[in-house]
């Protein structure tokens, strides 16, 4: 058989990228993110004004705390674990910070204990599922339903907690520069760092290790457990920071966001983008893909004026359409199944 | 001898009447008032705790309830059907029993066979604020198909004759019945204003965050709108939000419902809200009380009426605002702690 010119491209894309690798260009990432520049073209063509940049920032704006979430969560799942309890600290320890400051304590000072309370959420959900070696899916599923209990029946009195008025927190989510909201650049700041993190320092790559196998991690000598509690406090104030960015742009935190999908969204632009539940896998570049997907999506739809419920069939059956399409792509085999999924 | 007679009959009788006074002043009310009432159990399960309607409620219940020597119980599903359905079913079958159950429903069907269960039980049912398929003992609470009617015309004097006439919905959801009539109620009166549009009516799911959302959106897509709509003020914080960003905040007139708590009438009063529809929660409460009162004496089998006890409603805006608008949790809040 004479070896054609496309037969050559191939082979040395195989060569290069080592074995299975033209099933890796096709993977997760890949796929989800020709969806969302499919639905992106679509809507430009298709409707008017989404392609206005003041629509594109806006679309920006509307994943940026879910995004920052999303980081928080990608860290924690690369290194083999998951935080339920993210939500739960994002409302209830601003609520708690919000309702000190409406009982007229200073600023510094209500800061300072909320980021403490903060802080050592993280590190009990760091150091139970590391020392005490209980699944992290059960430790942040109690510790955020304490979180939520403890604040909402003790610390305030009402679902919504206002911001005082002329706090800091207001005059922050009113800047603008270039007209872009203050939200845009946290995330992308956020990211940034993330990125950093995760790259280029010797704990961001260890992390990598630890997902994807902590026996042989711990073996080599890296420090996992004292890992793995630094990236449940990395999370939780991640969390502390949407929070607060959620407050300065409605004036006011609802702790019944604890109650809503919101947990699962994260989950999903984080696993949706490409990081893999079994650790060890992707980066903030998933998230942002995730993001993107999701945010276009439902401008797009809200601006074609499609009601709520179609609006969660569409969504969820482009999200499980993504997800087939990775197993039919990406066979589990021996190794990633003995992993153990969550 | 006659004379003497009449004299000893009227001294006697003034005598008897002497003493019969206090008998024939004995008002029989109370004692029955005090039989039907006292130690009875009612049993209040809102939607949630946490918000405006449910904790002015319990104040004034709470009060009363005290007072006629009953004992008031809240429960507090948190925003969770299912906690709720378990919380009714919890109650039904707790001994003794309840008396009255006072619920705020979640949709049109979830609690409907429990609740009609409780009937057959022998409890009296209150359907509060939300309206259910289901034939309580009362209903008290808004007719928000008129509640919708309401904020329409608000919407509709507050574009004015010479505005772009286009106006924006920011729904609940579609299954919430405060949500289905409060649309019903709008268009009602904007097919008699066929000048007037709707250009958009997203959902928020009773989101703040996602009513900020869709809200960026529909202006960005209608810059022109003249009025938006928001069905909860517990969201509208949103929508107010995505019109303070777009700067629209003198062209956009935003209306919307609620409890009408202090926070109402603040945001009335710095322009966030334009108008709030509101119903009146001292007048609902008072309703519930009345309507227990009267079903403890009663003596009827629960389920034997059913009738609609509509409470008051009025578009409060700037202009007919009054000190007394609004009502103050905390000072209600003390008032039932006294």
């Amino acid at each position: 058989m004479p070896i054609s010119p496309a037969h050559i491209r191939i082979d040395r894309f195989l060569v290069s990228k080592g074995n299975s690798s033209y099933r890796q260009a096709l993977n997760q990432e890949t796929i989800v993110l020709a969806v969302t520049a499919l639905i992106f073209l679509a809507a430009a063509v298709g409707l008017p004004g989404f392609i206005a940049p003041e629509n594109l920032v806006a679309i920006v704006r509307s994943v940026s705390v879910l995004g920052i979430l999303a980081l928080g969560m990608g860290i924690v799942i690369i290194g083999r674990g998951i935080d339920l309890s993210a939500v739960a600290i994002m409302a209830m320890s601003v609520a708690w910070y919000l309702q000190l400051l409406n009982d007229g304590m200073s600023d510094g000072l209500a800061f300072a204990y909320v980021l403490a309370l903060v802080l050592a959420i993280g590190a009990v959900n760091g150091f139970l599922a590391a020392y005490a070696e209980v699944p992290a899916i059960f430790v942040t599923l109690a510790s955020g339903s304490f979180v939520f209990g403890f604040v909402r029946s003790q610390v305030i009195s009402q679902d919504a907690v206002p911001v005082p008025p002329g706090n800091w927190v207001e005059v922050f989510g009113g800047f603008r520069l270039l007209d872009i909201p203050v939200e845009v650049f946290v995330f992308a700041v956020l990211a940034l760092l993330t990125a950093f993190f995760l790259r280029f320092t010797k704990w961001g790559r260890y992390v990598y290790y630890a997902g994807d196998n902590p026996v042989a991690a711990r073996n080599i000598g890296i420090p996992v457990r004292p890992m793995m509690v630094l990236r449940y406090v990395l999370s939780a104030v991640i969390a502390f920071v949407a929070g607060l960015l959620t407050a300065a742009s409605l004036h006011s935190i609802n702790t019944r966001v604890v109650n809503s999908t919101l947990l699962y969204d994260i989950i999903l632009v984080a696993v949706i983008g490409g990081i893999g539940l079994s650790g060890g896998k992707g980066g903030v570049r998933n998230v942002l893909v995730g993001a993107a997907l999701i945010g276009i999506m439902l401008n797009a739809m809200t601006i074609i004026d499609i009601p709520l419920i179609y609006q969660n069939l569409i969504k969820s059956t482009i999200l499980l359409f993504a997800v087939i399409a990775d197993g039919v792509l990406n066979p589990r085999d021996e190794q990633t199944a003995q992993q153990g999924d969550i | 001898m006659k004379l003497l007679r009449t004299i000893a009959l009227a001294a006697s009788m003034a005598v008897a009447g002497l003493m019969a006074m206090p008998a024939g002043a004995q008002d029989a009310g109370p004692d029955i008032y005090r039989k039907a009432l006292e130690g009875k159990r009612i049993v209040l399960v809102p939607m949630a705790m946490g918000f405006d309607l449910a904790q002015g409620w319990t104040a004034i219940l709470q009060r009363e309830v005290k007072a006629f020597g009953g004992v008031l119980e809240t429960r507090d599903p948190n925003w969770s059907t299912e906690a709720g359905a378990q919380a009714i079913t919890e109650v039904i079958s707790s001994d003794p029993k309840p008396d009255v159950l006072v619920v705020m429903s979640f949709d049109l069907n979830s609690y409907s066979k429990l609740l009609k269960k409780a009937q057959e039980a022998g409890i009296y049912v209150l359907l509060i604020d939300n309206p259910a398929n289901f034939k309580a003992d009362a209903y008290l609470g808004s007719d928000w198909t008129q509640l919708g009617r309401l904020e329409a015309e608000a919407a509709i004097k507050g574009c004015g004759d010479n505005s772009s006439k286009k106006i924006g919905l920011v729904q609940g959801d579609q299954v919430n019945a405060t949500s289905l009539f409060q649309y019903a109620g709008i268009m009602d009166v904007l097919d008699k204003h066929p000048d007037f549009k709707v250009v958009a009516k997203p959902d928020s799911n009773w989101d703040a965050t996602t009513s900020r959302n869709v809200t960026t959106t529909m202006l960005q897509q209608n810059p022109d709108i003249c009025a938006i709509i928001d069905f909860w003020d517990g969201d509208a914080t949103g929508a107010a939000a995505a019109i303070r960003d777009a700067k629209l905040e003198d062209k956009v007139f935003l209306v919307t419902t609620g409890g009408g708590e202090k926070a109402s009438c603040d945001k009335i009063a710095d322009g966030t809200f334009g108008a709030v529809v509101m119903t009146n929660l001292g007048q609902e409460s008072y309703n519930m009380v009345t309507m227990i009162k009267y079903l403890l004496q009663s003596g009827q089998k629960p389920g034997t009426a059913s009738p609609y006890i509509y409470t008051l409603l009025h578009a409060t805006t700037k202009e007919n605002m009054r000190p007394d608008s609004c009502w103050d949790l905390k000072a209600l809040q003390a008032m039932a702690n006294e």
